[in-house]
């Protein structure tokens, strides 16, 4: 294959394919590449065991920002849904449950709750509102003379005070406050703190009382303010790939599967294009690499074209995953004792109590597994009975606390993990363990394995304060441009984050279509 | 209620901690007529010095000088009433298992000890410092600034945030960076980006734990290493090390220095009430009844202790009385004042090594100091604590009888409120008993030699300096409640939502150790708001 491409996306995640859509659609010629046999990344839809199939990476799909659910129009490339807004279901110890949603249900035991839920909710919408902007477009850079970096900084600095005086007040308290001091602040009931500190710190390498926690849940709203909750594509989430990847085709891209890159050619400081692990070289002026950081520098392209302290900054991100995910293949409906049959299609959070969360967080800091992990559940199956064989079910549960490098080594592990898990479900599900017919248990070096990821961390760069904005994934490459002249970044290391958005690979190609724009 | 004569004060000081006196020192000196009244028979807070055994002096809060404003020594003319200031000479961490790590003053000295342990990281060292001065010149400006209120349209906040803006510009694009990064990670985080070695990284990350609520691992818990370099940068000798006489000698030169400028101070003098008229602070009224009449009124009281006990709730706007109820003041740290006979022995310290006339801490991996936090979130003390330990005797032998030594041990965690009940004589015992078998494991001799053993937790400290919950920075120190957070965010420039009453302790930025900044801000403002500012 010798044609000439204008850019090559390394990696066909989400990210890439939003991103080589995006540039396809502005005129690019667009080539990704994809080392694995399908596309998608983390979102893909695998058989885990015989007749049953299960999201294997993410498990949900959030809602989109709406300027870039209006451009991929994922409806019109076959994207169906099984459930278009996920009810969150909170369980207690003793197998009680609260839906999060049902305000009878709240009211019932704690009826100041209803109203600091409620205040809380409406807060946190215009907070997500006016943090939005922020989280999309190129991230400014500061204390340069550029006055296109000053004047973004001047625009986000307005839009927030935009906010008014208490909510910005508000804001600026909060904003690098833990989740715990929070909800202590503005909530009686533990299930119900519990639930929202979950929030907080899934896919984090943080407990509910590490600074920075509130972060991470007004992250979580404010990459689509107003929009509803998550969804569930028929399918699973591999569907929501192939839609993104009919996308790319229909706006001109071309993919290729099973074609792993195996590093970025470097002509005198300038990115010439890709090398195949077979050999193939393909020429294109610009490589957008979907791949985590860490993997794109220093792999793919190498540590001789950086310099030495940008070496050290990108070897020194934080990217080291917490969380596991466990599919269950459960013969009939799982014995959720106290849920009401429809709640079944909900995503039910097993943190009993803000404090709960915070020990299973304790282990992860001695690189130990959660004695007692926390547990955010679904159960695909019942919204997409094509999941599973007729009469069973598929659960698929992301698991926290479980370290990417863990005391001792993930071989002797697993099995005791799973057993742990099983036990804390079955205080939830009792019975359910004699149902379990098949279980696989992924942790993050599994995670890194199938997908790629060093650290198998969900965002593939933690999400924390010091490695946010403009100073992710490291300063010096967090306006998606690399050192390396024609170097993008687009995966979920860049801005803003991970968690199925699609927003880093939107803002990387504003970045590449804004480069080619100047002189 | 009697009311002393007619005479009204320009200011009323209620409290006399260190920031109270520099507040009043500061006002004294611009010819207002100012009287402090302190609830003790002495001033101090909990800078003090107390004889609690015959013959012995103790520094039984707060224990050493490091972050005290040369300004404000240098404005209040300490040292000509009877501050001195003695600099350390090392100090030492002790390993569990028989190893060390010196400190030493002299740099060159301080890498070839930490070679001893990883080359690696005596080279680190090396950049370690140099950022970390960097970070403290960045951050020193700030501390005697008013910090702005970002949602003010007022010309002052909105020229103060300007200033904040070129200050940070001025670093450069890659220093800003790492200044925001600096400010934002866990202690753990940073120090692992430089160094290998654990004892290396545990020895400096014990300064990031003291006093809060918060462990090593925790985001937010870098910055506070500042507070350990912060003196070293004014390159005045001594801004870190030992009062002469205790830490009461800081506070004395400071009454010294009020009394000399004409103001007045009364200890025994609880008060009880602040009267407010009108929405003005118009004075005070003392426990037995007693009226002091005053045109300013300021309060040196942690901010809960002010407006939930000194303060009637009338008179306070609801949304301001749910803001300081839920300000974040929880105790964590204890301490023991222990009289010895002897000088104990440390059989870790080389003999003859100076390190032993510095700070001794136990300790010898961050997973030690985490769990030791893990301890406090679980409402109980560390089994494993984290202790800060001084001889002053070996270079002040004025705080012992000849031969004999007072040994000043900070411990860190040790919460307020237990999990299992309240606290009682037994429970504070066994805190005791673990602070000294913690340290009997490095010194074989040291329990023989004990004569006298003063235990505190939160509640003694709270109980008797009247610092809320026993927190020693009246207020956490989190992201939540600095700047221009802190105490409420919307009042952190030293006002009240209380005409003519001011707070000036360390609930009010820039925050808690013996600094004395928030009490020379709190003046600067009072000052301004009297026409009196430059």
């Amino acid at each position: 294959m010798s044609s000439r491409y204008d850019c090559v996306v390394v990696g066909a995640g989400h990210n890439g394919l939003v991103c080589a859509t995006l540039l396809a659609r502005a005129g690019r010629r667009v080539l990704v590449l994809e080392a694995a046999p399908q596309v998608g990344g983390a979102a893909v839809t695998r058989e885990f065991a015989p007749g049953f199939r299960v999201s294997a990476g993410a498990h949900l799909l959030p809602a989109m920002s709406a300027p870039l659910g209006r451009e991929l129009a994922l409806h019109r490339h076959g994207l169906e849904l099984a459930a278009a807004s996920v009810p969150t279901v909170a369980l207690a110890q003793d197998g009680q449950c609260l839906p999060l949603d049902d305000d009878a249900a709240l009211a019932a035991r704690s009826p100041a709750d209803v109203a600091a839920l409620a205040a809380w909710r409406a807060l946190q919408r215009r907070f997500a509102q006016a943090l939005h902007p922020l989280l999309t477009g190129i991230p400014p850079r500061l204390g340069t003379q550029d006055r296109a970096d000053r004047a973004r900084l001047l625009t986000l600095g307005w839009k927030l005070r935009r906010l008014g005086r208490d909510d910005l007040r508000e804001l600026l308290r909060v904003g690098g406050m833990c989740v715990h001091d929070l909800l202590e602040e503005r909530f009686e009931l533990p299930l119900l703190k519990g639930a929202l500190a979950l929030d907080a710190v899934l896919g984090t390498n943080l407990g509910p009382r590490s600074p920075g926690t509130v972060a991470s849940l007004l992250y979580r709203a404010a990459v689509a303010p107003g929009a509803g909750g998550a969804m569930l594509p028929a399918g699973g989430l591999g569907s929501f790939a192939q839609a993104l990847a009919r996308a790319a085709r229909a706006a001109g891209a071309q993919l290729r599967t099973a074609a792993p890159v195996a590093r970025v050619q470097v002509r005198e400081d300038r990115v010439t294009g890709v090398v195949l692990e077979g050999g193939e070289e393909i020429e294109a002026p610009t490589v957008i690499s979907n791949a985590d950081p860490r993997t794109t520098f220093l792999r793919l392209l190498g540590a001789e074209h950086l310099d030495a302290g940008f070496v050290r900054r990108v070897s020194q991100i934080r990217s080291r995953g917490m969380t596991a995910k466990l599919h269950l293949a459960v013969d009939g409906v799982p014995p959720f004792s106290e849920l009401p049959p429809q709640a079944l299609r909900g995503r039910l959070l097993f943190a009993p109590d803000s404090d709960y969360i915070e020990r299973a967080y304790n282990h992860s800091k001695y690189r130990e597994c959660s004695e007692q992990p926390v547990l955010e559940i679904t159960v695909p199956s019942a919204s997409d009975p094509t999941l599973a064989p007729a009469g069973k079910s598929v659960l698929s549960i992301v698991v926290q606390y479980a370290p990417h490098e863990v005391q001792g080594g993930w071989q002797g592990q697993r099995q005791a993990f799973t057993q742990r898990i099983l036990a804390t479900l079955e205080r939830c599900a009792p019975g359910l363990s004699p149902r379990v017919q098949a279980a696989q248990l992924l942790v993050p070096q599994d995670l890194e394995r199938e997908f790629g990821n060093q650290g198998g961390h969900w965002h593939h760069a933690e999400l924390a304060l010091d490695q946010f904005m403009m100073m992710r994934p490291v300063p010096g490459a967090a306006q998606y441009r690399a050192p390396v002249d024609g170097l993008y970044l687009c995966g979920a290391g860049s801005h803003p984050g991970g968690g199925l958005t699609g927003l880093p690979g939107r803002g990387c190609a504003l970045a590449v279509l804004r480069r080619s724009a100047e002189p | 209620m009697s009311t002393t004569g007619a005479k009204v004060h320009d200011v009323v000081i209620v409290g006399g901690g260190h920031n109270g006196l520099v507040t009043a020192c500061y006002l004294a000196r611009a010819g207002l007529t100012v009287l402090v009244l302190e609830r003790q028979q002495y001033v101090g807070g909990a800078a003090v010095s107390r004889s609690l055994y015959p013959g012995f002096t103790y520094s039984n809060c707060s224990y050493v000088c490091s972050l005290l404003r040369t300004e404000i020594i240098r404005d209040l003319d300490l040292p000509a009433h009877g501050l001195q200031i003695i600099p350390y000479e090392g100090g030492c961490t002790m390993m569990r298992d028989g190893g060390h790590l010196a400190v030493y003053d002299n740099h060159d000295a301080m890498r070839r000890e930490i070679a001893r342990h990883s080359h690696h990281d005596a080279e680190a060292y090396e950049r370690y410092v140099r950022d970390m001065l960097r970070h403290c010149r960045f951050i020193k400006p700030l501390l005697l600034r008013e910090p702005p209120d970002p949602t003010s349209w007022r010309l002052r906040d909105l020229g103060e945030l300007a200033f904040l803006a070129r200050h940070l510009y001025g670093l450069g694009e890659a220093r800003i960076y790492d200044t925001l990064r600096f400010f934002t990670m866990s202690c753990a985080d940073m120090l692992e980006e430089y160094f290998e070695s654990e004892i290396v990284k545990a020895h400096l990350s014990g300064s990031s734990i003291i006093g809060t609520a918060l462990g090593p691992r925790s985001p937010g818990s870098a910055y506070v290493l500042l507070h350990h370099y912060m003196g070293s940068i004014d390159g005045a000798v001594g801004a870190w090390g030992f009062a002469r006489g205790g830490m009461g000698a800081i506070t004395r030169a400071m009454a010294a220095s009020l009394q000399a400028s004409g103001g007045a101070i009364r200890t025994g003098a609880p008060v009880q009430q602040i009267l407010v008229r009108g929405g003005r602070a118009t004075g005070v009224v003392l426990a037995d009844g007693e009226e002091v009449r005053a045109r300013t009124v300021v309060s040196n009281l942690d901010v809960k202790r002010t407006f939930l006990e000194t303060v009637a709730a009338g008179h306070l706007p609801p949304q301001f009385l749910e803001q300081v109820r839920r300000f974040k003041i929880r105790g964590s740290s204890g301490k023991l004042n222990i009289a010895l006979d002897a000088l104990p022995r440390f059989p870790a310290i080389p003999a003859g090594s100076p390190a032993i006339r510095g700070d001794l801490h136990i300790t010898d991996t961050l997973d030690m100091l985490e769990r030791a936090y893990d301890d406090w979130k679980a409402g109980r003390w560390s089994r494993e604590p984290y202790v800060d330990m001084l001889i002053p005797t070996q270079i002040d032998p004025t705080m012992a009888p000849d031969g004999k030594h007072y040994m000043s041990v900070f411990v860190q965690y040790c919460p307020y409120q237990l999990a299992d009940g309240e606290w009682n004589e037994q429970k504070r015992q066994a805190f005791g008993a673990t602070v000294i078998d913690a340290i009997s494991r490095h010194s074989p001799d040291f329990k023989d030699l004990i004569l006298h053993a003063e235990i505190r937790t939160p509640r003694e400290i709270e109980s008797e300096v009247g610092l809320t919950e026993g927190n020693i920075f009246q207020g956490e120190l989190t992201f939540d409640q600095l700047l221009f957070n802190r105490p409420i965010p919307g009042f952190a420039q030293y006002r009240t939502p209380i005409d003519s009453m001011y707070l000036c302790g360390s609930s009010t930025h820039p925050g808690g150790g013996v600094m004395g900044a928030p009490g020379a801000n709190a003046a600067r403002r009072i000052l301004r708001d009297l026409g009196r500012g430059q």
